[in-house]
């Protein structure tokens, strides 16, 4: 038997120390060295959780903490997320001489938001969890305004109130499923989402419903789905590619588990179909709202935040369609995309610093002058579409076939409309970025990109081939117990 | 459960303050002045504090004591003064670029209460519980909310959208005082130092707004679209 209590508290203190440690330090260097460190122990941690992971929802520290598969298995995106996005900070930090002498702010904020991360998908408690999104998106939003030129600053600023305005939506949910335990379990009982799932039953539909419908709102700000998506594309393209990274790959991830564990109540309360319904309809609108938007696209790191718009509306209806084919799916996706959305930041982030410009028209011919980590970037695009053979082709056709079996058919043919325009949109991109215009004379890209810079993106790279041409027999099982299980 | 044997000098009382919070609500529409904005809201703090205070004593729930003397304390003192402070750094007194005159919006605050009043009725028949304190409880809670979403809306001042959501807080707070006033404590004393750090979070962002970006107004946040 594994302790997870000591595992989880020295997840939780390894970063807290870096980042004590930086803070004190005050030197760059230190900074690289103790956020990587911090970065490397907390990858092997969550690692640790996940192989060990437990058969069974686990509860400890007196009932603050829960450790489910599916738990785990955020915990481990984040994980990896925070070492790609650690080791590739280092490269990109370095191509901002300006930055040097607040760097050790940068990455004492990158291992808090880390933290953060790290402390939501445990938390047993509703409301525990609730807070703790909501320090995520108060820390992040510190790294999105880091380089403090407007663009940055209004981007953090829309990213906190458009999302502290949608979680108190999502608070007031927690609250009214507070409510309807109270009618069987009495005033005062622990507030768990085991609790909830057992009340639930006894909860009139119109108050179960409308407390999923709230929560939905509220942690749909935060994960993104249309139309409460306002603040996203702004969020991930300002801030710094690491901190975009770790938004898109990890914390979407984090705030859909809060819906899947919402939505699971209302399921324990005999209540599915609707809820499930609604979960699909907004992960349409997503897609719908995401593919429109990539058309007309032009900055290279907007375009991926619109493509992690697309990408949870993908996970919003692989949970919405519910059955285990479905949800396996959705759970492959998530690091699947957790992999190849870093490796995409890191690219566009690189491809930003050679040719000095956020935009994809400016970004010409990057293969003459980058062959090698613009052909990595280039094979990350045709991933993160969804082509074979890469890992979001399976897990992406799985959750068409779980669509396929669900109450919601319909729906499975709306989803591969869409990512078929997705496909061409963002590739469409590509095409020009590679045999478009020549660069104007005197703007030919100089910069040399470090092993720093590439590394992490190799490192994303291999897995997601991997994972494409191979879905190991063991993650499947895993799935399917996740699936059987609490969430 | 509390809200099923409420004597009626309590019920009354707890109406009372309820209704006592939405139309501090209403002062806020009213007004364009940040200052009476800030000032409404505390006063709206005091009185949630206040009901806090007799559930307390009504409820026999003496850790609502605590809960109410921090609510006063932070929600009705600390933060309209960090409120008021960024008021006076940022040299704006009031609203410029409304959208609508203040009898307008009273008027669709207005709405929005006999929408709330409406959705909270629904709940309650789903509940049994018509005709008691929940249907009120929730219709002030719904209806802060929408008015605090309402605010953010129509006003494009930075300080206007803090603002807002403090009242779509308070509105939270004070329907989850009556609903449930047994709800674990630490869960409502973490939720009151999670909203001084984020409206610390938010001046920090408004000062770096003004010097940076030149403007406190969401109408001048124009650079990113698309």
């Amino acid at each position: 038997m594994v302790d997870f209590n000591a595992l989880i508290a020295a997840l939780w203190i390894v970063p807290s120390l870096a980042i004590i440690a930086m803070l004190a330090i005050r030197r760059p260097s230190w900074g690289e060295f103790l956020n990587l460190a911090s970065a490397l122990v907390v990858f092997g941690l969550t690692l640790t959780i996940l192989v060990a992971a437990p058969n069974n929802a686990v509860v400890s520290a007196d009932q603050y903490i829960l450790i489910t598969p599916l738990g785990a298995w955020v915990l481990f995106c984040v994980g990896v997320v925070y070492l790609l996005a650690s080791i590739y900070a280092i490269g990109y930090m370095r191509l901002l001489p300006e930055e040097r002498p607040r760097l050790h702010k940068f990455y004492a904020l990158q291992a808090g938001f880390a933290l953060t991360m790290l402390i939501a998908p445990l938390m047993n408690n509703p409301g525990i969890f609730w807070i703790a999104i909501d320090f995520t998106t108060i820390v992040s939003a510190f790294l999105v305004g880091f380089e403090r030129e407007a663009e940055c600053i209004e981007a953090a600023w829309k990213y906190l109130i458009v999302v502290s305005a949608g979680l108190a939506l999502a608070l007031l949910g927690i609250i009214l499923f507070y409510w309807g335990g109270t009618f069987t379990l009495g005033p005062t009982y622990a507030l768990t989402w085991e609790n909830l799932r057992l009340t639930a039953p006894k909860v009139p539909e119109a108050l179960l419903f409308f407390s999923f419908l709230l929560t939905l709102v509220g942690f749909g700000t935060k994960v993104g789905l249309a139309p409460m998506h306002t603040w996203l594309p702004d969020a991930h393209s300002e801030g710094p590619a690491p901190a975009s990274a770790m938004l898109s790959g990890a914390l979407l991830n984090i705030a859909l588990l809060g819906i899947y564990r919402f939505l699971s109540i209302v399921d324990a309360g005999g209540y599915s179909l609707m809820s499930h319904t609604a979960l699909l309809v907004l992960g349409v609108i997503s897609l719908a709202v995401a593919g429109l938007f990539i058309v007309r696209q032009d900055g290279a790191k907007r375009m991926l935040a619109y493509s992690s718009l697309e990408h949870m509306g993908v996970l919003a209806m692989g949970f919405g369609f519910g059955g285990p084919i479905a949800f396996a799916g959705a759970m492959y996706h998530m690091i699947n995309h957790s992999l190849t959305k870093s490796l995409m930041f890191f690219g566009a982030g690189n491809m930003m610093r050679a040719y000095e410009s956020k935009s994809m028209s400016q970004m010409r011919r990057i293969l003459r002058y980058y062959p090698f980590s613009g052909g990595v970037w280039l094979l990350g695009a045709v991933a993160i579409t969804g082509a074979p053979p890469f890992g979001l082709f399976l897990s992406e056709i799985t959750i068409l076939r779980g669509g396929i079996l669900s109450a919601n058919p319909w729906a499975v043919w709306v989803m591969a409309v869409l990512l078929i325009l997705i496909f061409t949109a963002f590739l469409n991109h590509f095409r020009r970025m590679i045999w478009g215009p020549e660069p104007e004379p005197g703007k030919e890209p100089t910069l040399k990109l470090s092993l720093w810079n590439i590394l992490p993106m190799l490192l994303a790279f291999v897995p997601i081939l991997v994972l494409g041409l191979w879905w190991p027999n063991g993650l499947w099982t895993f799935f399917q117990h996740a699936f059987a299980v609490a969430p | 459960m509390l809200i099923f044997h409420l004597g009626p000098l309590a019920t009354s009382l707890f109406s009372l303050l309820a209704i006592l919070a939405l139309v501090l609500s209403f002062v806020m529409l009213g007004s364009h002045w940040l200052k009476n904005h800030v000032y409404a809201f505390a006063a709206e703090s005091w009185v949630i504090a206040a009901i806090s205070a007799s559930i307390g004593y009504y409820g026999h729930y003496p850790e609502l004591y605590i809960i109410a003397a921090l609510s006063a304390l932070f929600r009705g003192s600390l933060l309209p003064y960090l409120v008021l402070r960024l008021v006076k750094r940022l040299h704006i007194n009031r609203e410029f670029t409304p959208l609508l005159k203040p009898s307008s919006s009273m008027l669709l605050g207005a709405a929005l209460v006999i929408f709330s009043y409406e959705v909270a009725r629904q709940l309650g028949v789903s509940l049994h519980l018509t005709d008691n304190i929940a249907v009120l409880a929730l219709t002030c809670m719904f209806s802060l909310k929408l008015i605090g979403f309402l605010m953010m809306i129509l006003r494009s001042e930075a300080i206007s959208h803090i603002l807002g959501l403090l009242v779509i807080e308070n509105g939270i707070f004070l329907g989850s005082q009556i609903i449930v006033p047994g709800m674990p404590a630490l869960l409502e004393l973490v939720i009151i130092f999670d909203l001084v750090t984020i409206v610390m979070a938010f001046g920090m962002l408004v000062r770096f707004l003004q010097s940076h970006a030149g403007t406190t107004s969401s109408r001048g946040l124009q650079k990113l679209v698309g």
